[in-house]
């Protein structure tokens, strides 16, 4: 059963194609959403762009030095091991710190995790970030090639490019965006989660005073209640939860109006105050569906019998 | 009916000072790191999360509040994140990993490893017998860059002088010249291991070539009557190196092993497994070539007795033969720990 109408104000959620589920060491099932392509190759621009300014800043530090053979020779080593060490460590370094995000992971809003939903191990980052040397570096040094060597040798230089390109646009290939470093180190790449907790719509000390109160204005009766399911109800919590919008004032009209005409209301009663009914609705269709659940009939939409 | 009697709504009264207490917890890892929690809290760290893991599942079994859900499962995701994300203590880490898991690993990919020295091995063999009969092979077998001028064209004294370089040589310093060495085997090292995604096939090449090299330079100098000298250069600083490139070869065929003979579990799995091993691997060879780089930068270039250099090749090796035989036996088996 899919449920139709709109449901704009409650993103879809389960079952996207990038929705997978993982449970946790303790036994309890988490959805994650994993990144999309653009997603990733922003924060993995944002990444370079970051080595690139450091390792440029370093080559100024080096002609700065000046003649000095001494001092000149040590900025040389540091120079050559920093650079060695950002290529190398630099993903791995800042996503063992900090929980599995580079410095462009987070800014995008991205993690790594295990795909078992285990802990990120220290030797899985490490594989992951070993294998953009094929990836990323690879390709690079051939392309470099490429501009300078002589068309004798541009011919082998070219299907050894196209060769390396393909470990770069693995991600294109398979379900999960996967790159290489990925299926090496049993991880996925997943959108960072971000929720904020707003008030419970039923509390009588709300933003509302007065909505759900003790004595609601308005009563429904059990068979009423029974047009709708949680779907139904999730979505008026969407529309309830954008009082304050500048259309909100007709979405509230015209909701309620649907509502009224579904569950029969004007039939025994007189018109209502859209607010004030549809919060009481809320409160007594939550009510309503959280009784039946707690006896185990979870009724997920107005379809479902 | 009362508003205030729904089960959900009293429950999330109940719960919500947890939540909450976890959240700020949360952010303040998430915008600084673990280290920034102070010792009190890091130990309720993992309570409030069971808790807050606990009413995630009792809240998806009665209540239908989605934002509720929806804060429930993130902030459960973001504390999983904290509570299993990567260990912290590198010290730890790095002494289990010298002490136990580094050896014993080597021991499990002994075939593969097997297989690498093989290669380098055969690459030496066919250099050497190659640029023995033909002397102008060294030009193919050895890149410009390694040659540095030297070849079957360099007088007989050229050659000797290359072995004894270094030390009051004041243009490039010692640590510049191992920084340089570490680095560059070090990047060649991991390429070996990840082009063995590629079915292992360029990694043997990698192999085969390096040997192709050191053959050919044995061969010159053997045409030269240098031969005794010419070992006392590479073996103090190339036991070491040697063993890293094979290490990191090794590692590169555990992937391609895993690609072709998945064996039990599917094609990813296996992959992801001993993708795990085999890095950890590499992160020991990388060690392995900083240990070489200053052997080569350092010693060779200050210590030019031959017998010296003799015999510090033969302390290297039978340190590392010890070490990758001996260490972390009879302790718990640390290799596969993941499943």
């Amino acid at each position: 059963m899919t449920p139709t109408g709109t449901a704009d104000a409650v993103p879809v959620r389960r079952g996207g194609r990038l929705e997978r589920e993982i449970v946790t060491p303790d036994g309890v099932p988490l959805h994650m959403t994993l990144a999309d392509r653009g997603h990733r190759a922003s924060a993995f621009v944002i990444d370079m762009v970051i080595l690139a300014a450091t390792l440029l800043a370093l080559s100024l530090m080096l002609v700065i030095a000046g003649t000095d053979v001494l001092r000149e020779s040590w900025i040389l080593s540091f120079f050559l091991l920093a650079a060695f060490f950002l290529r190398n460590f630099y993903f791995a370094v800042f996503e063992l710190r900090w929980q599995g995000a580079t410095l462009g992971k987070r800014v995008v809003g991205l993690r790594v995790i295990d795909r078992h939903g285990g802990r990120l191990e220290a030797d899985a980052v490490l594989a992951r970030n070993f294998m953009r040397e094929i990836e990323v570096f690879l390709p690079l040094t051939l392309a470099a090639m490429a501009q300078v060597e002589d068309t004798s040798d541009r011919w082998l230089v070219m299907p050894a490019l196209v060769w390396a390109s393909l470990f770069l646009l693995m991600p294109f290939f398979n379900r999960d965006n996967l790159r290489v470093g990925d299926m090496v180190a049993g991880t996925w790449v997943v959108i960072a989660p971000k929720a904020m907790l707003l008030p419970d719509l039923v509390d009588p000390a709300g933003p509302q005073p007065g909505q759900a109160a003790d004595s609601p204005a308005y009563r429904f009766t059990p068979a009423q209640l029974d047009a709708y399911g949680a779907f139904e109800l999730q979505t008026l919590e969407g529309v309830l939860r954008r009082k304050g919008s500048p259309t909100y004032d007709e979405i509230e009209a015209e909701v309620c109006r649907r509502i009224r005409r579904k569950i029969g209301w004007d039939a025994q009663n007189p018109p209502p105050d859209a607010g004030p009914f549809l919060d009481d609705f809320y409160a007594a269709l939550r009510a309503h569906l959280e009784g039946r659940l707690l006896m185990g009939k979870r009724r997920e939409n107005k379809y479902d019998r | 009916m009362a508003g205030i009697t729904l089960r959900s709504f009293q429950f999330r009264r109940e719960r919500e000072a947890t939540w909450r207490e976890l959240d700020l917890m949360v952010a303040e890892v998430e915008r600084r790191s673990l280290r920034a929690l102070s010792a009190d809290q890091l130990l309720r760290l993992p309570m409030l999360y069971r808790a807050t893991l606990s009413s995630l599942s009792v809240a998806r079994s009665i209540s239908l509040d989605r934002n509720l859900l929806d804060y429930l499962e993130s902030l459960s995701k973001r504390a999983y994140f904290c509570v299993y994300g990567t260990r912290t203590g590198a010290h730890d880490a790095a002494w289990q990993f010298l002490s136990r898991r580094f050896p014993q690993l080597m021991r499990r990919a002994r075939w593969h490893v097997a297989m690498a020295a093989l290669f380098v091995l055969l690459g030496m063999a066919t250099g050497w017998l190659m640029t023995a009969g033909e002397p102008d092979l060294f030009y193919s077998f050895v890149p410009e860059t390694v040659a540095q001028d030297r070849g079957p064209a360099s007088t007989t004294a050229a050659l000797r002088a290359v072995l004894y370089s270094g030390g009051d040589d004041a243009g490039t310093a010692l640590h510049t010249f191992a920084s340089f060495l570490f680095t560059n085997n070090a990047r060649i090292g991991i390429l070996a291991f990840a082009l063995g995604f590629a079915l292992g096939v360029p990694t043997l090449f990698l192999l085969f070539a390096n040997g192709l090299t050191l053959g050919a330079f044995a061969a010159l100098y053997q045409s030269r009557g240098l031969s005794i000298e010419f070992w006392a250069w590479v073996l103090p600083h190339g036991i070491t190196e040697l063993l890293a490139v094979v290490l990191c070869g090794g590692a590169g065929l555990l992937l391609a092993d895993a690609i072709v003979f998945p064996g039990r579990h599917t094609r990813l799995e296996t992959l992801a497994i001993r993708g795990r091993s085999a890095a950890a691997l590499v992160i020991g060879a990388v060690a392995l070539f900083f240990v070489a780089a200053l052997i080569e930068g350092l010693f060779r270039q200050l210590v030019h007795s031959v017998p010296l250099r003799y015999a510090v090749a033969a302390a290297s090796a039978a340190l590392w033969i010890g070490y990758f035989t001996l260490w972390g036996r009879g302790r718990a088996d640390d290799t596969d720990r993941h499943r």
